[in-house]
């Protein structure tokens, strides 16, 4: 469980993080999302107590961040922003400090090891130091030691920065494995990591929460949710046909590939009505689609209207 | 919480001998050690069955060779990012800073421990007094402790590792003529006498001179112990302002 409370964070004039309060339980994966700068990586470090807060507090299953530092830092795993790691230890050298220092000994010590290795995949690299390997192996070995102690929660700064579509995918399947019992905090500026990890999302933007849901009900605020989209030959027929169902709002026309997109008005459900349309007027369509929202006009919207507020 | 210093001791010092700057500087070390001792010194000439000249030299090997050494300590772990990591184990501040000095003065230790050939020169000639020569060794180590110590200081400063070494290089000087002209006259225009000899009091030059002489004082062993203290503690103090940036 975290639990931070007026969480602040300032740099002389500069607030990098605003009174951020939020609870996150046993279970839930919390994406935290925003733009550069806005105050997710600042949050992070705070929670897994390398900076200490201007004002407000941070806890980790009960365990205040500042007052009570080592318990609080004994459960917490933490992949710190672009997965540090000391370059001239191997992988394994570099996971056996970690290891001792977080007090595993004996057969536990070696399970454990050999347990993040194999769920890494860092087997064929061992023995080679880590300032030799991939982006993208550094990366899951700052993975690997995060999680080496079991921790019952879990602080993840970009995890998947650096990683191919494969291994993203696998260090997503990572998170959702682990999910179950342990409280998970990722921080990502991929928009479909938070459908694929998250069971809900808070989006930051100048060290302020701006929203604070779960992925579908983030995309329920989008303009394409519950929005028609098809393509089709004749376009103009189409958008005409489409314009006179009774719930649209908006018909428009991607310029690039001419793609339709029907919005309703707000409330409504339009796809029956224009595929019956559709039908009826013998219009050809070669695919049909139910949008659910899109996730990155979503993040625009919010964090842009906020800094063009900051602006006025 | 012993273990955990054990712990950042063990990786520290096994990070040393990891690269080639280990080796190069205990070849360097040596050699130099060597020059000055038959060169500079007339280790034969002098026809004395002693290691006077050998460690008389010693303040100024140090004085640019443990800020070598000294200079990485924070400075790297900064412009890693792996200080992040460091501090967010289950570790305090005081843990992870005197396990890293502690590294560093035995990797120092070790070098000076492989100076033992010349100590096997001056028994084979002679028959020198071996207490002094271990009362030498023992100030000599101390000595390099509080150079180190300075130097992890002014690492944690900087991310910039050749920054860290010049101005280690400069503070060690100050420290080391602190009872001499040069810096004393600085300070005796203006401050009153009291300050002035306070600053002369801290001359590592003057602690050295004595313990060397083989008279091992408490006073000489507590002011290096003491000098080694108030930069770690300043160290953590330093570390903690300065990890946000």
């Amino acid at each position: 469980m975290i639990e931070t409370r007026q969480l602040t964070k300032r740099y002389g004039d500069l607030t990098a993080v605003d009174n951020i309060s939020f609870k996150v339980e046993t279970g839930q994966v919390l994406g935290f999302l925003g733009p550069n700068g806005a105050g997710k990586s600042t949050t992070m470090k705070m929670i897994a107590g390398f900076l200490a807060p201007s004002s407000g507090s941070a806890s980790v299953c009960g365990f205040d961040v500042g007052a009570q530092a080592l318990e609080a830092k004994r459960v917490v795993g933490y992949l710190p922003e672009g997965a540090p790691s000391y370059g001239e230890m191997t992988p394994r050298q570099f996971l056996g400090f970690i290891a001792d220092m977080r007090g595993l000994t004996g057969a536990r010590r070696t399970q454990r090891i050999d347990d993040v290795i194999e769920r890494l995949h860092l087997n064929g690299v061992l023995e080679q130091p880590i300032e030799t390997l991939s982006k993208g192996f550094k990366r899951r070995v700052g993975l690997a030691q995060a999680i080496v102690h079991d921790p019952a929660v879990l602080i993840l700064d970009e995890p998947t920065d650096g990683l191919d579509p494969n291994q993203k995918h696998e260090v997503r399947s990572l998170i959702n494995a682990m999910a179950k019992d342990k409280t998970i905090v990722v921080s990502t500026h991929i928009l479909e990591e938070v459908h694929a990890v998250c069971t809900r999302a808070i989006i930051i933007a100048q060290g302020k929460v701006l929203a604070d849901a779960t992925p579908a009900e983030l995309e329920a605020r989008s303009r394409y949710h519950q929005a028609v989209s098809l393509t089709t030959p004749n376009v103009a027929a189409a958008k005409e046909a489409m314009s006179r169902v009774a719930d649209v709002a908006a018909v428009e026309i991607d310029p690039q590939d001419h793609r339709l997109t029907a919005f309703p008005k707000p409330g409504k459900q339009i796809f029956g009505a224009i595929s019956d349309l559709l039908k009826a007027q013998g219009i050809p369509v070669s695919e049909l689609q139910l949008e659910s929202g899109r996730m990155d006009e979503v993040f625009r919207t919010i964090t842009q209207g906020e800094s063009a507020e900051v602006r006025v | 919480m012993s273990r955990s210093i054990v712990t950042v001791f063990k990786r520290e010092l096994a990070s040393y001998f990891a690269t080639p700057v280990a080796y190069v500087f205990i070849v360097i070390f040596l050699l130099l050690a060597g020059a000055f001792t038959f060169y500079l010194g007339n280790f034969f000439e002098r026809g004395q069955a002693d290691l006077q000249p050998f460690f008389n030299f010693h303040p100024w090997l140090y004085l640019f060779l443990v800020p070598a050494v000294g200079m990485r300590l924070w400075s790297e772990e900064r412009k890693s990012g792996t200080i992040e990591l460091l501090l967010t184990l289950p570790v305090t501040m005081w843990q992870a800073v005197v396990g890293k000095f502690l590294a560093a003065w035995a990797f120092i230790g070790v070098a000076l421990i492989l100076t033992f050939p010349v100590w096997i020169t001056v028994n084979y000639l002679g028959s020198p007094d071996n207490g002094v020569i271990f009362a030498s060794y023992l100030g000599s180590f101390l000595m390099a402790g509080a150079f180190l110590a300075i130097g992890s200081c002014i690492s944690a400063c900087t991310r910039n590792q050749v920054i860290a070494f010049i101005l280690t290089v400069v503070v060690c000087f100050l420290f080391l003529l602190a009872g001499f002209p040069l810096v004393l006259n600085f300070f005796s225009a203006w401050a009153p006498q009291g300050l002035v000899d306070a600053i002369a009091g801290l001359s590592f030059l003057t602690h050295y001179a004595s313990i060397d002489k083989g008279v091992i004082d408490l006073r000489d062993l507590i002011y290096f112990l003491l000098i080694i203290a108030f930069w770690l503690y300043a160290s953590a103090v330093v570390i903690d302002l300065k990890k946000a940036d």
